[in-house]
């Protein structure tokens, strides 16, 4: 067969394929990747005890002295992850071979999914405010997803689903598909969010925020840093006030300075008091102090009640992640003057830095493999997710863990920083390709020896097209 | 060592690799017996690869009625295989390149150990052993991308029928119908293997605008297939677009099973799926429905 000009050789088998750019040989195992042959999806076993938290394992390499014997590797767990297609006559059928007569006891074979539904949810660590809820997240300026509701010391975005990848323009489909991809991948995508920040965000790293890296989030809200670390601000100050975008609390008026017997100070904070010594809505939120967009603290005071305060009142203002601190004394008129940070107070600025977790960018990869599967068999419908959803069948991505939503379907989620690398590909469609394993144990399968795990790795089936074999329109 | 030989997991079924080939093996009955089996199979296959390459230009040129004959053993089955639709069609062996491997290493096992049953599946080309009053269930699935049962087939010992297979455009081979799935049931795999193809190739609507065709040659320079047309995406058909598509490869399937080709065949497009068997409730049976009492079934 003549090659095209552009087809590379592979010499990784005696077939001895022609390759084009962007498509595998006839074994799904080899491509040709800008000019390059490359292994594209290593075949990967992870060892058990391995699969737990250190490093892969590639399949080949361990059978390479083969003696002659079977090879029997039970501790060894196959991933989906690239799983051998069956050239030259692969078939579209998987198949359940059953060892009785009348039940079906096996899957044998085998995709890796191809998910429409599917989507990454995103935890940024970071009390900067990103963009205001339900706004659009775009990549290289299509929407791909929405701001969602906040967590704890964290913002979350939701990108994907089939609204972004299918449902809008072509190009918006495949940038969200490209970003999905990168994101599961662990590789940095730019994100901008409407009315908000343009965020860096790249899985197990800090992000960045307006190209300023993250290093921390913060310990809590401003009221529970008070909580905290009132006891170290006892007598080394007069007034401790923590600013934060949702809840800024005040030492003094607070129930933990409260206990202490910390004196009123006249201090006045504007904003929304919720109870005493915590206020909402000190300020908008920004990606300065405390998630707020204030850069000089003191914006946020009214002047100090004359009856109460005095002059050489010692102020601390912190943020909650310590990043952020400015000391003060009020002067004869009672007007905050600003003072370098005594030593005595140093410290408990450091610690509230100390207890504020590196921040991080985590992605979760989210996909429904249930509503086809279901569809397939509507004799019983709810039988069939039960099999996933009880002991019958460990589902696994990849071979790390995910978790099973409730509910019907098989709708998972799971952290693609435990995945293998390369584990998620695409289709033009555009969709996600995960590896899925459905690890099934019969209990009933007395006859061929008793109770047994069944390991399923669904091997890939349509990996060419996650290759982008189909031609490109 | 090119091949990889293991035992999947459950220590029971058996992983062969090397380069484009993959089966998964089991075998059933004394397990000295089921051992010397696993034996006869690895050293069968490891070399089944070269076999097969030595002569690829000849597999995969167009057989016609005087075609030189290929010398290997299974190069011989893909041959005899594609050779009864020489005369009516373009075939190549390559066709039947996975039923025929898928009975090479099942004969090989059962010439060299007594098993109550075994089974050979190449990527969906399954090859079978029953000895008598045993069967097994097959279940079938439409779309890689959306695997969920669409029906279950019974294999029993006393039906003649030791072959499946399956074949459609979404897979790896390139088809020139429409179907999503071709599931056949043959008196070996060889030969359920070439007439999946052929089937799944009438399950066509020629020249219909909905239907994405390319060029096989622009698609993989080594295909058998030349610059003949390859179906690349079928687009939403109507009703009556459907029904005529599964009219023509039922009426391909009718024949091939008046002539012995075929013991039955199930044809899927799009979710429909229609049955070509035998009048009478035949031992064999395309059940549509699904049995799942057990309800062992992943997707």
């Amino acid at each position: 067969m003549p090659p095209d000009n552009d087809a590379i050789r592979c010499d990784a088998c005696p077939v001895l394929c022609y390759i084009k750019p962007g498509r595998t040989g006839a074994c799904d195992r080899y491509g040709n990747r800008d000019g390059q042959l490359v292994r594209l999806d290593p075949h990967l076993v992870l060892d058990k005890a391995v699969s737990r938290g250190d490093s892969v394992v590639s399949f080949l390499g361990r059978e390479q002295d083969w003696d002659g014997k079977i090879v029997s590797g039970p501790e060894t767990f196959v991933t989906a992850i690239g799983a051998g297609t069956t050239y030259p006559d692969y078939k579209p059928a998987p198949f359940i071979i059953s060892s009785e007569v009348q039940g079906i006891d096996m899957v044998t074979v085998v995709t890796e999914g191809i998910f429409s539904y599917c989507g990454v949810k995103i935890k940024i660590d970071t009390d900067r405010h990103l963009g205001p809820e339900t706004s659009l997240v775009r990549a290289q300026g299509e929407p791909v997803g929405h701001v969602t509701t906040s967590e704890y010391g964290s913002q979350m975005l939701s990108l994907g689903g089939v609204r972004h990848l299918t449902g809008g323009s072509k190009h918006e489909g495949t940038v969200t598909c490209e970003t999905l991809l990168n994101l599961c991948e662990r590789k940095p995508v730019e994100l901008t969010i409407d009315g908000g920040a343009t965020v860096q965000v790249q899985a197990g790293k800090p992000p960045v925020v307006d190209g300023t890296q993250e290093e921390r989030m913060r310990v809590g809200c401003g009221s529970a840093t008070i909580g905290m670390f009132a006891k170290q601000w006892f007598g080394k100050v007069d007034d401790v006030v923590v600013v934060d975008d949702h809840i800024t609390g005040v030492l003094s008026e607070h129930q933990a300075g409260k206990l202490l017997g910390i004196p009123d100070t006249g201090i006045k904070i504007k904003g929304r008091r919720s109870t005493p010594g915590r206020y909402f809505r000190v300020a908008e939120p920004g990606t300065a102090w405390g998630g707020t967009n204030i850069e000089d603290p003191l914006v946020i005071l009214q002047e100090f009640n004359p009856k109460l305060a005095w002059p050489g009142l010692r102020l601390l203002m912190v943020s909650t992640t310590g990043e952020q601190h400015a000391y003060f004394e009020l002067d004869k008129s009672l007007r905050p003057v600003q003072r370098d940070l005594p030593n005595t107070l140093q410290e408990s600025v450091a610690r509230i830095k100390e207890n504020c977790e590196p921040a991080l960018c985590t992605v979760l990869f989210m996909g429904g493999a249930g509503g086809s599967l279901r569809a397939g068999v509507t004799e019983n419908p709810v039988r069939l997710t039960q099999s996933v959803k009880n002991a019958l069948t460990r589902v696994t991505c990849g071979g790390a863990p995910v978790y099973v939503w409730p509910g019907g379907g098989i709708t998972f989620m799971v952290d693609v920083t435990r995945m293998p690398e390369n584990a998620f590909g695409y289709v033009p469609t555009p969709a996600l390709v995960a590896p899925i394993e459905f690890t099934l144990k019969l209990e009933d399968y007395a006859a061929l020896g008793g109770h047994m795990d069944h390991v399923r790795p669904l091997s890939s089936l349509l990996s060419e097209r996650r290759l982008s074999s189909r031609p490109e329109k | 060592m090119r091949a990889q030989i293991q035992f999947l997991p459950d220590g029971k079924r058996l992983h062969m690799q090397d380069g484009p080939i993959d089966l998964i093996v089991e075998a059933f009955g004394d397990s000295r017996e089921v051992q010397t089996a696993y034996d006869a199979a690895s050293r069968r296959f490891i070399s089944v690869l070269d076999e097969l390459c030595s002569e690829l230009p000849l597999l995969r040129a167009q057989v016609r009625g005087g075609s030189p004959k290929p010398s290997g053993p299974v190069a011989k089955r893909m041959f005899e295989a594609v050779l009864p639709y020489a005369e009516r069609t373009f075939i190549t062996p390559m066709a039947a390149v996975a039923g025929a491997v898928a009975e090479e290493i099942l004969e090989t096992m059962t010439a060299a150990a007594k098993l109550a049953r075994a089974y050979v599946n190449d990527g969906g080309d399954i090859a079978i052993h029953l000895s008598p009053r045993e069967q097994f269930v097959i279940g079938m699935v439409e779309r890689p991308d959306r695997p969920s049962l669409f029906g279950t087939a019974t294999l029993d010992w006393s039906a003649n029928v030791r072959g499946i297979a399956t074949s459609g455009w979404p897979g790896r081979s390139f088809s020139s119908g429409i179907a999503d799935a071709v599931t056949v049931l043959a008196e070996h795999a060889t030969m359920a293997d070439a007439a999946a193809t052929i089937i799944a190739n009438a399950v066509d609507l020629p020249g219909h605008p909905l239907v994405v065709r390319v060029p096989a040659c622009s698609l993989d320079p080594n295909t058998d297939l030349g610059e003949r047309l390859v179906t690349q995406d079928v687009g939403d058909l109507s009703d009556e677009d459907m029904n005529c598509a599964l009219g023509n490869g039922i009426e391909t399937a009718q024949r091939l099973r008046s002539e012995g080709l075929i013991n039955s065949a199930a044809l899927n497009l799009k979710g429909r799926t229609r049955i070509v068997a035998a009048e009478s409730a035949a031992p064999t049976a395309f059940s549509p429905r699904l049995n799942l009492r057990k309800a062992h079934v992943c997707a």
